[in-house]
This record gives structure tokens, C-alpha cells and sequence, in this order.
């Protein structure tokens, strides 16, 4: 049976917990409003470029000429997994779900006989994944790396494109979290190059009127410099997605870590009072019997 | 002018521009260019250098580096990657900040740091080109 001041102590541990647990709640929630809102303002951006690629991709005639970026190399050998996480924990089974995901992606590609290359971006990605694929990372960054989501998305844009220029891979996979609401994320995995793959076909076309496109320079120009800010935008807005997402999963972790603490502290008031109360009646008995003996 | 034209300047940050004017003045990266209300389909690069925004016989220009131009019926879309009012920038800051990026192009331990600081370089001196033309 625990002492008196072993429940008090553990009483008022549980409260600290528990005082920590509702301001990280309450950061996390004041977070995901500021995660929520760049999501949402990076949207009309996203949404156009998809629009554009569309557009150009649809209209364009694969050739020798056209950017492998769009047509792949023609081969499904080699898959790169992006996989992007989040630095931290404590946000619920958000890293869990995506790392399990990707082991998922990399057991079922390996089954097919390709070969699997991952660059994690997002340290508990990291952490998850290379206790089995530790050979199979060709690279590792963190979310803190850069100032900025933005900045982050050009740096790991352009790593894929590096590495997908030197023959690294062939075909690209992204894997990160959707932020279906609030308390839902679900991991996907969807393909990012070749990107006419990736290319929603139904994407609405603008109304020309019956008029065509007048393009300067040509079309091949256009697509070369606009693929790789494609792969960007792709990025960028996974990566804007994750983070509201993290928030959401840590609201909702924190939220129940503090309700739980709560009942622990009932739970562990109930059993410090009844403690008190055995004590003073086991001192009244002895006292009452000390003094009938007398 | 009887008619406007519709001009969206988006970034991945956030819709900086939108509403009627009624002439945009773009620097494509094969001629500056400009778009009057009715302007056939078209879609061209963006040079790093400044646009010009008519409207109401006023004239406001906006920086903006890397992204591209789509004219449709319905309008203008501008996609940049960065934008910045001209107004609102510092002749001294670019200055600083150009010495500082010049400085890590010179020291730059490898080609990756040297080529982004030179991409840095260019912009800011595009954006030192797009202030003087103000003055």
C-alpha cells in the first residue's frame, strides 16, 4: 500500500503532466490555425500551376525533345520514395502512419523486383525508417533545415531532380499525409515524376473561346522551365499539408493526454483519501482500545 | 476604358494581386510585353524584373522573380515565385544583402553554395536594376 506522501507526490506529478500536455493542446491548436491558413494561401498557386501542366501536357506531342521530367525515362526500375514526416513526436500515430505506409510501398515494390531508394524529409521519418532501410536512404533532411516551407520544397525539388537527371531513378513516389480534417490525417503515397503521370487528365481547361494558345517561348521552352517548379509546388503543398496535419494529430493527442491525466488525478484523489481515512480510523481503534484496556 | 482587365499576381504564399486594371506590362524572357483587356490566349516565361500594373491612370510596379504569364479570355494570371511592392523595398537593405550574398558566392566551399549565391545575386541586382528605373 503507497504512503500518504507517495500518493501526494504522484498527485502532484500527474498535474504537472498534465498542465504541460493542455499548453502543448493549446500551441499546437493556435499552430494548426497559422498551418491551416498557408495551406489554404498556397492553394490558388497550386491549383493554377496543376491547371497549366495540364494544359501543356495534354497539348503537347511526346517526343525526343520533351523533358523526361514529364514522359519519365520510359523505364519503372528504380523508385524513389519521398517520404515526409514531421521532426517531432507527440502528435499521435501521424509519424507512425506514414512511416508504416512507406515500409508498405517498399516491402510491395521490392516484391515487384524494382529497386527502392527513399529520401526522408522530416527527422521521425528518418528515425522510423532506417532501422530497416538504412541502405536504401540516399538522404535524410529535417523540416528545421530551412527557414522557410518554401525554401525547404526548392531544396528537396531540386535533390529529386539532381538525382533524377543523373539516372538515379525513374520513377518518383511521394508519400505524406492528408489532411482530411482536423482529427483525420490519412497517409497516401501518389506518383510526382514523370509528372504526366501525376497530371490530373480532368483538370478543367480554361475557356479559350475557340482560340488557341500563343506560346513564347515554344512549348518545349515552357515545359523545361516550368517542370521543375512544378515538382516544387507538389512539394511545397504536400509539405504545407503535412504540417497542418501534424498539428491537428498533436491537438488531438494532447487533447486526450489531458483528459486521461484528469482521470488519473480522480482516480488517484479517490485512493489518497481513502488512504487518509484508513489511517485515522486504525489510530481511533488503537487509541480506543489502548484506553479500554486501561 | 470602358473595359478592365482581370490581373491575378499569385505566389505560393499567398494571392497578392487581384482585380481589374486595365493594362499589365510584363517582362517576358523574350521581350517585355503588354496586356490589354481582349488579349489573344498566350503563355510565356517571366524574366526576374519588375511588372507594371496601369490602372486609373496610376501606375504601381511589383517585382517579381522566376514564374510565368497565362493570358486567357477571362484574364491575366501572373505565377511568381516571389513578389515584393517596390515601394515598400529598401535601396539599403538590397544593398547589404547583395554584399552579403556576393561575399558568399566568393567563399562558397562548393558549387551548390556558389551557384545559389549567384542566383541570389542576380535577382537582387535585377531588383537594384527594377528600383533605379523608378528614380
Amino acid at each position: 500500500m503507497a504512503s500518504l506522501k507517495d500518493l501526494r507526490n504522484r498527485i502532484s506529478s500527474v498535474k504537472s503532466t498534465q498542465k504541460i500536455t493542455k499548453a502543448m493542446q493549446m500551441v499546437a491548436a493556435a499552430k494548426l490555425r497559422r498551418a491551416q491558413d498557408s495551406a489554404q494561401a498556397a492553394r490558388p498557386y497550386a491549383q493554377k500551376m496543376a491547371q497549366v501542366m495540364a494544359n501543356l501536357a495534354n497539348g503537347i506531342v511526346a517526343g525526343p525533345e520533351t523533358p523526361r521530367l514529364l514522359t519519365g525515362t520510359g523505364k519503372s526500375d528504380t523508385v524513389l520514395l519521398l517520404v515526409l514526416s514531421a521532426d517531432r513526436g507527440l502528435c499521435g500515430g501521424f509519424n507512425t502512419n506514414i512511416a508504416r505506409l512507406a515500409r508498405e510501398r517498399v516491402a510491395a515494390l521490392i516484391g515487384e523486383g524494382k529497386n527502392v531508394k527513399i529520401i526522408t524529409v522530416g527527422k521521425k521519418g528518418f528515425d522510423a525508417l532506417k532501422r530497416l532501410h538504412r541502405e536504401r536512404i540516399v538522404s535524410a533532411m529535417e523540416l528545421k533545415d530551412a527557414a522557410s516551407p518554401a525554401a525547404l520544397a526548392a531544396r528537396v525539388g531540386e535533390e529529386v531532380r539532381k538525382l533524377f537527371d543523373a539516372g538515379g531513378f525513374d520513377v518518383c513516389e511521394l508519400i505524406s499525409s492528408e489532411f482530411v480534417s482536423v482529427i483525420s490525417q490519412k497517409p497516401k503515397a501518389r506518383t510526382l515524376i514523370p509528372a504526366r503521370e501525376a497530371i490530373d487528365p480532368d483538370a478543367p481547361a480554361p475557356d479559350l473561346n475557340g482560340a488557341i494558345y500563343e506560346y513564347e517561348p515554344d512549348e518545349e521552352g515552357i515545359l523545361t522551365a516550368l517542370l521543375p517548379r512544378y515538382v516544387d509546388t507538389v512539394v511545397l503543398s504536400a509539405l504545407l499539408e503535412n504540417a497542418a496535419g501534424e498539428m491537428g494529430a498533436r491537438m488531438a493527442a494532447m487533447d486526450n493526454a489531458t483528459r486521461n491525466a484528469g482521470e488519473l488525478i480522480d482516480k488517484l484523489n479517490l485512493q489518497f483519501n481513502r488512504t487518509r481515512q484508513a489511517k485515522i480510523t486504525t489510530e481511533l481503534t488503537e487509541i480506543i482500545s489502548g484506553a479500554e484496556a486501561v | 476604358m470602358a473595359d478592365k482587365l482581370q490581373f491575378d499576381l499569385v505566389s505560393p504564399e499567398a494571392r497578392v494581386f487581384s482585380g481589374a486594371v486595365d493594362m499589365v506590362v510584363v517582362p517576358g524572357t523574350e521581350g517585355d510585353f503588354g496586356v490589354l483587356p481582349d488579349h489573344a490566349p498566350f503563355m510565356a516565361t517571366i524574366r526576374t524584373g519588375a511588372i507594371e500594373v496601369h490602372s486609373d491612370g496610376s501606375v504601381s510596379r511589383i517585382f517579381i522573380h522566376g514564374g510565368f504569364a497565362e493570358v486567357t479570355p477571362q484574364g491575366l494570371t501572373i505565377l511568381a515565385e516571389e513578389t515584393a511592392e517596390l515601394a515598400t523595398l529598401d535601396a539599403a537593405d538590397i544593398r547589404a544583402k547583395l554584399e552579403a550574398a556576393r561575399l558568399r558566392a566568393k567563399d562558397a566551399g562548393d558549387d551548390g553554395e556558389r551557384e545559389q549565391a549567384e542566383a541570389e545575386i542576380a535577382k537582387l541586382e535585377a531588383m537594384q536594376a527594377a528600383m533605379e528605373l523608378k528614380h
